[in-house]
């Protein structure tokens, strides 16, 4: 487990885990609105200093718990940075719209669609991405399940899927069928591997609590 | 000399790694986010292309400037891909492309191509036929028999118009391209069903000999039948990588994009009258259909499905042409239009008849082709008895009272799938290292695991053991993925290949084991005297033999007119899906949905059954989500994007029973491919079960809560 460091948020009360990011977090389908309340509080108080822009700037990612340093305009997508900017290409980009999930990374804890988050906005906080989930040739748990049973036909979406349920059993180490069914809702797959996603995600409960008592 | 192998699969009780319930090779790479997708590359130098389409469904491009794009900082190269003159026939037709050092700079100089057009008037609506007028085209009546007297003299005759639409393949890796023309050199990056079918496809486009294209692709995220060729984005990414002075360049469409141009299945419409007896035989089928693939108008599909002896008939189809993108293949082409048509009609004549559609489908199965009535017999009680049909069916609207009312329905499907053509080398060296070599592809079917577990069984190795290469166009050619062609194609030729470097294997260590060729076998790691493991070599000791090059390098062949009992085709298949109905809400559930598979050998059955669930899951959320949604003021798509555009969800698929026909008699047709024969019955098996549950048949897939509110109105009654 390489989450230790984890800012931990408390828990969203159970069986209800739909994305973080429509609860405020990144910026999502709330960007007009967001936008227009900015211009209003604009109009109360005297606009911060720290404005980038238009042009490139310099940011900081944590990711993975490592500091990495890229220069990127600020209307680059988190999704956009991690794949275009740095290499890191487990988060796909498939509808860019914040519907589907193959985007998905933990973000201070939460899991968001990375294709809504701004990466200056994802400055000063822990990124998890799949490439930190194994360790060396040793599969996160989760990873192992989506494997052993079959959660994955072309594996386009498993990366997104991965990170959702990953972040849905940080939150839910004991789900129900049901709690699964009803929190890896933000994913989709074109292949139909559901019936192997729905039975990873219980295997993998079973096995990180069992790693988390031993 | 030895003899020419006996290339027959091994008795089923002697398999060692074929027949097992392996895990996906790939899974691993996959599942840690390591697999690179086309869409992933990012060599050295990629200039990012951004891709613009027409605004409008029917135009004529006036003009075009490209000036201030070129002018932009960052860009590199700018192509023009239909120029000034060109007539657009649908939304999103190619305009122009530009490459630049960044996505974003790419983007922006792509709106400083200022186009103008004159508009033209579209059509983009087939569904209402009397509104066609000129962009339908009929074709000819055809008729068996005497419909006329028939329908005189049937004691129960049942009308319907049913509707199934164009719908998007959706594959969640956009199609695109990573191409490097250098000097007279192209290296082409696809996302790809048929790799080694890339180079030959593209040549004359970009007119460079087929030689000098170089095609590679290790993992692609869908195809579904839409990814058959490079596509226009390959050939005009060569141009921008050309114009670019041979940097690397990377076209992927964006959603929107995708949801227009690439492909989408065609729509199928009609109105079908069936005439029979009071036991539920058919006799008599006049069917009057429409439906549209595009610009190009439509094809019927083949109707009656399956049931095609009914003995008296009358057909006529209209092909629509529509200013909308082009249809390409869509797993299974045809088929599941034409088994919701069909099956539909069916169940409704059941619900006529006062009977129930388990009798009436049995009975009129003797219209089947011969080989299949009583294969499709058994599947129908199969799958009736795993669905619980007896207890859990009632008559059309009969069920329990409340609300939510539960209801089952039946579909059936077929499909060939024999094995496509496909070559493979197999290799073995001096160290004792093996490599197979194939220019095939794996869709995430299995393909890798599949030719692995093929060679392993053959040369008595573990799978490790075996290097397997595929997606490049250096390796032999091997067919198209798709029409679930492929498994009974890469099976027979690694399995011919591997044996027939085996049989070189042999001839080199037959003295040594003080015999010939013909008495040895590969067995555990060894070479050993057939049924004598006192009497071996361990594999490599045995490989420390070859002399000459050191090297056995051997091909196989699947040749599709002959496979030798290796593959075969013809997979037939009964579904039937159980739902709820919220008839307050007209949203629709599934409860269970069960599916009998017919099959030949299965090479893996653990990857057989995920596929076989794929394509129901497919069909689920064809059946109850998707639908291209054209406006006609405008002409263009109301839902080009995957929030509107909808897909099933993990929680809106229900429980899947899969029932995988594995029995000695079908292992020995050979190798089938089940991609296919899975994913066409759930239309018509989802809207037979609404039909049952509230009591009238919702005309059009998919079945939203607007259409089955609007049925249980009697609105379109």
């Amino acid at each position: 487990m390489n989450s230790s460091k984890e800012p931990k948020l408390p828990a969203q009360p159970k069986g209800v885990s739909r994305r973080g990011f429509l609860g405020g977090v990144g910026i999502g389908g709330g960007a007009l609105g967001t936008g227009l309340l900015a211009n209003e509080s604009a109009s109360a108080a005297p606009p911060a200093a720290n404005l980038v822009g238009p042009g490139a700037a310099d940011i900081t990612l944590t990711i993975n718990g490592k500091p990495v340093n890229l220069k990127v305009e600020p209307r680059v997508t988190l999704l956009d940075a991690l794949r275009n900017y740095i290499g890191m290409t487990g988060a796909k980009r498939v509808c860019d719209r914040g519907t589907c999930g193959a985007c998905t990374v933990i973000l201070a804890g939460k899991t968001v669609y990375s294709c809504t988050v701004l990466a200056i906005d994802a400055q000063g906080k822990n990124i998890e991405t799949i490439e930190g989930l194994a360790t060396g040739n040793s599969l996160h748990p989760v990873s192992a399940a989506f494997v052993a049973h079959d959660g994955q036909q072309c594996g386009y979406c498993t990366s997104g899927f991965v990170m959702a349920a990953k972040g849905f059993l940080d939150e839910h180490p004991n789900p129900t069928m049901d709690d699964v069914k009803h929190g890896l809702c933000g994913n989709l797959c074109r292949c139909g591997t559901y019936m192997g996603v729905r039975q990873a995600v219980l295997d993998a409960a079973a096995k990180m609590k069992g790693a988390k008592n031993g | 000399m030895a003899s020419t192998p006996d290339y027959s699969w091994p008795p089923m009780d002697q398999r060692k790694v074929i027949g097992k319930p392996i895990k996906r090779l790939d899974g691993p790479q996959k599942a840690s986010g390591r697999a690179k997708y086309t869409s992933d590359l990012k060599p050295q130098g990629l200039l990012f292309a951004a891709y613009m389409g027409s605004p409008h469904a029917h135009a004529r491009i006036t003009k075009i400037d490209t000036s201030d794009a070129e002018k932009t900082p960052g860009v590199k190269a700018v192509h023009i891909i239909n120029p000034e003159g060109t007539e657009i026939q649908w939304e999103g037709m190619e305009v122009a492309a530009v490459a630049a050092t960044t996505e974003e700079i790419a983007n922006d100089a792509m709106r400083k191509i200022k186009v103008e057009y004159e508009v033209l008037p579209h059509f983009v609506q087939e569904a209402d036929l009397s509104k066609a007028g000129a962009r339908a085209k009929a074709g000819g009546e055809r008729v068996t028999g005497d419909p006329d007297q028939a329908f005189k003299d049937a004691e129960v005759t049942s009308d319907g118009q049913y509707g199934i639409p164009v719908i998007n393949h959706c594959c969640l890796e956009p199609h695109g391209a990573v191409v490097q023309w250098q000097g007279d050199q192209v290296h082409v990056f696809p996302s790809t069903q048929y790799i080694s079918g890339t180079a030959p496809q593209l040549a004359p486009n970009i007119k460079v000999p087929v030689t000098n294209i170089h095609a590679h692709m290790d993992y692609i995220g869908g195809g579904f039948g839409s990814k058959f060729s490079p596509g226009k984005w390959a050939e005009v990414c060569a141009f921008l990588s050309q114009k670019a002075g041979g940097a690397p360049v990377k076209v992927f469409l964006d959603r929107r994009m995708e949801q227009l141009i690439p492909g989408n299945r065609p729509s199928a419409f009609a109105k079908i009258k069936l005439g029979g007896k009071k036991d539920g035989t058919i006799t008599a089928w006049q069917s009057d259909a429409w439906g549209t693939g595009g610009f190009a108008g439509g094809n019927s599909p083949p109707l009656p499905y399956v049931v095609d002896r009914i003995p008296n008939t009358r057909l006529t189809y209209t092909g629509v042409s529509v200013n909308c993108g082009p249809n390409q293949a869509w797993r299974a082409p045809n088929n599941q239009q034409a088994c919701y048509l069909t099956c539909s009609a069916l169940e409704d004549f059941a619900a006529k008849a006062g009977m129930d559609p388990i009798d009436v489908f049995d009975k009129n199965f003797s219209y089947a082709p011969d080989a299949r009535v009583e294969i499709y017999r058994f599947q129908l009680h199969k799958a009736a008895e795993l669905a619980e049909w007896s207890k859990l069916w009632h008559p059309r609207g009969k069920g329990a009272a409340g609300t939510v009312k539960r209801g089952l329905g039946v579909a059936f499907g077929a499909w060939a799938g024999g094995g496509h053509a496909s070559q493979c080398l197999t290799t073995i060296n001096l160290d004792g290292s093996v490599t197979v070599e194939l220019g095939s592809q794996d869709l995430g079917t299995g393909t890798r695991t599949i030719i692995t577990q093929v060679a392993a069984e053959t040369l008595g190795l573990p799978m490790s053991a075996i290097k397997l290469n595929i997606g490049d166009n250096s390796y032999p050619n091997s067919g198209a993925s798709g029409g679930s062609s492929t498994v009974g194609g890469v099976s027979s030729s690694t399995r011919k290949s591997t044996m027939n470097a085996l049989a070189k294997l042999y001839e080199v260590v037959a003295p040594s084991l003080g015999t010939d060729a013909d008495h040895l076998e590969a067995v555990n790691g060894h070479i050993q005297v057939k049924g004598t493991p006192a009497k071996s070599l361990t594999w490599a000791a045995a490989c420390k033999k070859i002399a000459g090059g050191g090297k056995i390098s051997e091909m196989g062949e699947n040749v599709q007119r002959n496979p030798g009992g290796l593959n075969s085709q013809g997979a037939a298949g009964v579904q039937i899906a159980d739902v709820s109905v919220d008839t307050e809400t007209g949203v629709v559930r599934v409860n269970r949905y069960v599916a009998v598979q017919d099959c030949g050998l299965v090479v893996n059955p653990w990857l057989a059954q995920s596929q076989i669930h794929g394509g129901i899951i497919m069909g689920i959320s064809t059946a109850l989500f998707e639908e291209r949604i054209m406006d006609a003021q405008t002409g263009r798509m109301l839902n080009p994007d995957m929030e509107f555009y909808k897909l099933a969800g993990i929680d809106d698929v229900g429980d899947i029973v899969v029932h995988l026909d594995i029995r000695e008699e079908n292992d020995k047709r050979g190798i089938i491919g089940l991609g296919e024969p899975c994913a066409i019955a759930i239309c018509a098996a989802m809207g037979n079960a609404v039909a049952n549950a509230i009591g009238v048949r919702v005309p059009n897939v998919p079945l939203t809560p607007d259409r089955v509110l609007t049925a249980l109105e009697g609105r379109n009654a």
